[in-house]
């Protein structure tokens, strides 16, 4: 019916539609709807909790410091979390050091000098493109760039480049001992002759009862024996034919060698994790440098410094804090990283602790899959004691980040 | 360097370093420093991952590293040159020793445990006992693939049948294969397949008209999350995998002999050539541990001494590199 | 020499050179150059890693493809390339499951995730607000992995017993799509809480005051006014989400499943294409066979459905912005 006057007839459509006219309904469905709400959002907290319960009740027994120090074993009881742990830290430092100052340069490039043209534009969609990659994609890259470096420097186990170590080839003498003689690639065969000049360890007898290997290699006249005749075993004495060729060959690496291609090692883990932090990084740091206020900019500038210096002295310092906090939660997202690592191709049964950037590595997160995808309830222990390591870590770091915040927050007018 | 000299290289070095270690016992074990990179089957890791952390503790200063790419994958990198030794739960394929052969990579063939191939079922099925093979074939050929229990053998419940099998870089997987699909059948394709014995595990677990297969060991170490199915053998009898039905041959025809295969370069390292050692005197024990059998003290002998000798190739290939069948006892010499 | 000296910012660099101004301006200047190009170097690294992905992923699904046919992959309804002889490398098995367990995680995560945004912007009170906040910022910072080990301990058996319960038989297996979907979900609940949280808190007062002013209860106003406004923000959320979900790789890999079928049964064990991808690595497979180029086509894939997704999220997010800004 066409009435003049809208609002009876309005709202007699709306009773008519079950909507309630009185406000006490109205009241009444406010007040059951913020309850609904409560409720649900509670959920969140309820999925937290079983979390985090499900986990304590199963890692919590297992948790010792023997628990730390250990290396991994198929004994559950014995086994430990120490080279995951060091090979967590080893590699999210490096992503730490590579991917901090190219995120936040390219953040200042992006908030402070970038015309807003279509350039810029297209480098923005970029970069919000590059975060929704899933990090397994991420691990591809890794791969193809930094472990075989497409192929280029031939494979992994003979690299192409090695700088900083020192080749040698390796013989075993009559005894079993390993005898080193220095020579300028993995290519190189050397002759040798009695008399030539061989490198034998030193080795000493610890207190336990151990061998100490020192890094004294001491040279020893070699003798070389026709393969027939008799001899007794002694050191520097090798067979004829043992000469002909080198068993094995060896680098020296010290912690600052490096290899190409990188093959599976540290450096290698620490630049792929770079590639799935670095958006998340851009775009914290984006944040940071938006939330310094226009004035600050504005001062600077009628000071008499120009955009480069207004940046570095003034933007950037002021922005710090929340920089340094959306830093350490992108590394925080780095070490919980376990599927670019997988794709990598690290090796589950690691006994070491990484000690140079060329050595290989497993992570945390990659350890506690390999626990949990065993069926046995031990294992379901283990895995849940090294989440809770895992999870130790990361609320470190995340404490660090909330005390940066709070003790570098100066209020900006 | 032809393989003559090769092997009196090896012998030469064998006699003096065995002289040696004879003499010296644990003392020389622990000089010797170096790494070794085992990876291959997933049904030989247990025992290769006990060995090597036993040798670990005779020999601290050996780095031992144990992958389980699958049989098919161990190779695939021993003839790339990437490990020192491959573990394998089949016999080297004719097309694998070539491949390793052209890339200039000797082998020697190394004996280790007998395993009998178990099949399991969940806990909750009360239904399927023992089957004989004649069942295995209809449940897993791709001919007949059924959906269900009851479609097997009428007796049987009408139940949904869930299939964990090890993929094709496995050698449990190819071992199978042969027994039930022989040259010519073909295995069906939808079943939940996984290189990971481990992941089968969990599945047949949790699944109730589940069922799977894989080496004895993981059987044995998930007892109570799994019922092993008795096979009728060939002599139709129902039996079941153990220790004594693995080694007495009565379990059969799932019982098969597990391998390591050794870079013959690799084998003049004194590391290595003290770890295969202390493999083949120790492999009985940690068979048994795991859940495998040891093999006749016979063929521990026969290995050692091939290894000694350095002997390249396999007794399971003829001189075409055609497949060899037998019980290993009247192959491996 | 003229003794007066302006600034050396108000002359033209050729004035200073010729007036033979100090070194440190020149310095300064060339400074600014080298800086300003290292900062766009760093910007275009950025472009240079979306090349790279683009270009190895298609490199070696070109490769793939010369071993299989493109119409087998893209229109083939079996994925099973680990039987040897007899496989298949159809790639519908892969997205279905994918697209499942995503399903299940959007079902879970966001209803729950936009409501909890509204209850937080509109009815919390400041002291829950500091309670809720940090404990969605401690969901959102949990690894995957222990999404994983809650999926595969805690889910799948709740399910299982869920399962028993209301059908009286074992629906749910050790692997469902539905265990990791709900992992899934709660993995991406702070992504939409927090996003859809930013969008209706973007909404002008003025517009909430209006609705009050005509008599809106709190529940007229959000409902009808405030999330109709937000709805672009909303959805951007939602996209986000969805993408992150896609990706997601160890809670899969942990709980789904190793089967590839096509099915919608949320009880159903399904492969989705990251597990695929991670049981492909894991077996530490060379870089010749078949099986290992497929799990580059599969990335490829997936990459392909990622950008689209975050695109139009992007585009979302873009209009909203402008709309308040």
């Amino acid at each position: 019916m066409n009435d003049a006057r809208p609002n009876s007839n309005h709202f007699q459509k709306l009773i008519d539609r079950g909507v309630p006219r009185t406000s006490a309904a109205r009241v009444r469905i406010d007040r059951a709807f913020s309850i609904i709400c409560l409720g649900i959002t509670l959920i969140a907290v309820l999925a937290l909790a079983l979390l985090l319960a499900s986990i304590l009740i199963e890692g919590f027994p297992g948790l010792s410091w023997s628990f730390i120090e250990r290396y991994a074993s198929r004994i559950p009881e014995q086994a430990g979390i120490k080279a995951p742990l060091f090979g967590s830290i080893w590699v999210a430092s490096i992503c730490a050091i590579v991917a901090l100052p190219v995120g936040v340069a390219t953040a200042v490039y992006l908030e402070e000098f970038a015309a807003k043209n279509r350039v810029t534009n297209f480098l923005r969609i970029n970069i919000s493109n590059l975060a929704g990659v899933p990090s397994i994609v991420y691990g591809i890259l890794g791969l193809t760039l930094f472990v075989r470096m497409f192929g280029l420097f031939g494979p992994i186990q003979n690299p192409a480049f090695e700088i900083g170590g020192e080749t040698f080839a390796i013989y075993y003498d009559s005894t079993g001992e390993p005898l080193r003689v220095p020579v300028t690639s993995r290519n190189e065969t050397p002759s040798l002759t009695t008399g030539s000049i061989g490198y034998i360890q030193d080795v000493l007898d610890g207190p336990d009862g151990e061998l100490i290997f020192t890094n004294n290699w001491t040279p020893i006249p070699l003798t070389i024996v026709n393969g027939d005749t008799k001899f007794t075993p002694a050191y520097g004495v090798i067979s004829a034919v043992d000469v002909v060729e080198p068993i094995d060959y060896e680098i020296q690496k010290p912690w600052y060698y490096v290899q190409f291609p990188f093959g599976q090692t540290v450096l290698a883990g620490g630049l792929t994790l770079m590639l799935v932090v670095l958006p998340v990084v851009i775009i914290s740091s984006q944040e940071a440098l938006r939330s310094v206020p226009r004035s600050l900019r504005a001062g600077s500038m009628a000071m008499g410094a120009t955009r480069l210096q207004t940046v570095f002295r003034v933007t950037l310092p002021a922005s710090i804090p929340m920089i340094m906090t959306g830093a350490i939660l992108a590394m925080s997202r780095a070490i919980g990283e376990a599927a670019p690592i997988l794709v990598l191709g690290v090796a589950l049964f690691i006994t070491d602790v990484p000690q140079s950037l060329m050595d290989a590595f497993t992570v945390l997160p990659m350890q506690i899959y390999n626990w949990t995808s065993r069926p046995q309830e031990e294992f379901r222990a283990l895995a849940a004691t090294g989440i809770i390591v895992l999870l130790v870590v990361l609320l470190a770091f995340n404490a660090i980040a909330v005390l940066i915040r709070q003790k570098f927050s100066r209020p900006l007018q | 360097m032809q393989l003559g000299r090769r092997i009196v290289t090896t012998a030469g070095i064998a006699a003096m370093t065995t002289a040696l270690l004879g003499a010296g016992g644990t003392q020389d074990l622990r000089r010797l420093r170096g790494s070794i990179t085992i990876d291959g089957s997933s049904t030989v890791y247990p025992i290769t991952e006990a060995i090597a952390e036993s040798f670990k503790k005779a020999a601290p200063n050996v780095k031992v590293t144990v992958g389980v790419s699958g049989t098919g994958g161990g190779f695939k990198r021993f003839a790339a040159n990437e490990i020192e030794i491959s573990d394998a739960s089949r016999p080297i394929k004719g097309s694998e020793s070539k491949a390793c052969l052209e890339a200039g990579v000797e082998y020697i063939e190394i004996p280790v445990a007998y395993d009998g191939l178990t099949i399991v079922v969940n806990k909750g099925n009360y239904w399927a006992d023992s089957m004989t093979v004649e069942d295995l074939k209809k449940i897993f050929l791709s001919d007949s693939a059924p959906k269900t229990w009851n479609a097997v053998r009428p007796e049987w419940p009408d139940r949904a049948i869930k299939i964990y099998s090890p993929g094709t870089d496995s050698g449990t997987f190819d071992y199978f294969k042969e027994v039930v699909a022989g040259k010519k059948g073909t295995i069906r394709s939808d079943m939940s397949v996984s290189e990971d014995d481990n992941v089968l595990v969990r599945g047949v677990a949790g699944d109730e008209g589940a069922i799977g297969f894989f080496g004895a060991a993981y059987y044995f170490e998930n007892k109570e999350s799994l019922k092993a199915v008795s096979i009728r053998n060939n002599a139709g009898n129902d039996v079941l995998p153990s220790a004594t039905t693995i080694e007495d041959g009565s379990y059969n025809p799932f019982s098969r002999p597990l391998f390591i295969y050794v870079k013959a370069r690799s084998a003049r390292k004194p590391y290595v050539r003290a770890f295969v050692e202390f493999y083949l005197k120790n492999a009985a024990s940690a068979a048994r541990e795991v859940g495998y059998v040891g093999l006749p003290d016979a063929i521990y002998q026969r290995a050692s001494k091939a290894f000694q000798a350095g002997r390249t190739g396999s007794s399971y290939l003829d001189e075409n590199g055609k497949k060899k069948t037998g019980p290993i006892t009247d192959l491996y010499k | 020499m003229p003794t007066a000296s302006p600034q050396p910012e108000n002359q033209t660099l050729a004035e200073l050179c010729g007036r033979g101004r100090p070194r440190r301006v020149i310095l300064r200047l060339f400074q600014e150059g080298t800086v300003r190009g290292l900062l766009v170097g760093c910007a275009m690294f950025s472009i240079l890693i979306t090349t790279l992905i683009i270009g190895i992923l298609a490199y070696e699904t070109a490769r793939f493809l010369q071993e299989v046919s493109v119409v087998d992959f893209l229109t083939g309804l079996e994925w099973n390339p680990l039987l040897g002889a007899d496989r298949h490398f159809g790639i519908w098995p892969l997205i279905v499951g994918t697209l499942l367990v995503t399903l299940v995680a959007a079902v879970f995560a966001l209803p729950i995730g936009l409501v909890t945004a509204i209850f937080l912007s509109e009815y919390a009170p400041p002291w829950l607000r500091a309670i809720l906040k940090p404990i969605l910022e401690v969901l959102a910072g949990i690894p995957t992995v222990v999404y994983g080990f809650f999926a595969l301990i805690v889910i799948t058996p709740a399910l299982q017993g869920l399962g028993r319960l209301v059908t009286g038989e074992n629906t749910f297996g050790a692997y469902s799509a539905g265990a990791a979907g709900i992992a899934v979900g709660i993995m991406i609940l702070p992504i939409v809480t927090s996003l859809s949280e930013d969008a209706i808190r973007a909404v002008p007062k003025g517009l909430r005051d209006g609705a009050f002013a005509l008599g809106s209860t709190k529940f007229d106003t959000s409902v009808k006014v405030v999330v109709p406004a937000a709805l672009s923000g909303i959805m951007a959320s939602y996209l986000l989400a969805i993408t992150r979900a896609v990706g997601e790789t160890m809670i899969v890999a942990l709980a789904a499943g190793g089967l590839a079928q096509m099915t919608v049964l949320p009880w159903e064990q399904v492969q989705t294409m990251t597990a695929y991808m991670v049981q492909i690595f894991l077996g530490d497979a060379p870089a010749t066979g078949v099986e290992y180029k497929s799990s580059f086509a599969v990335a490829g894939v997936l990459f392909l459905m990622t950008f689209l997704l975050t695109f139009a999220g992007y585009r979302i997010l873009l209009r909203f912005r402008e709309e308040y800004e």
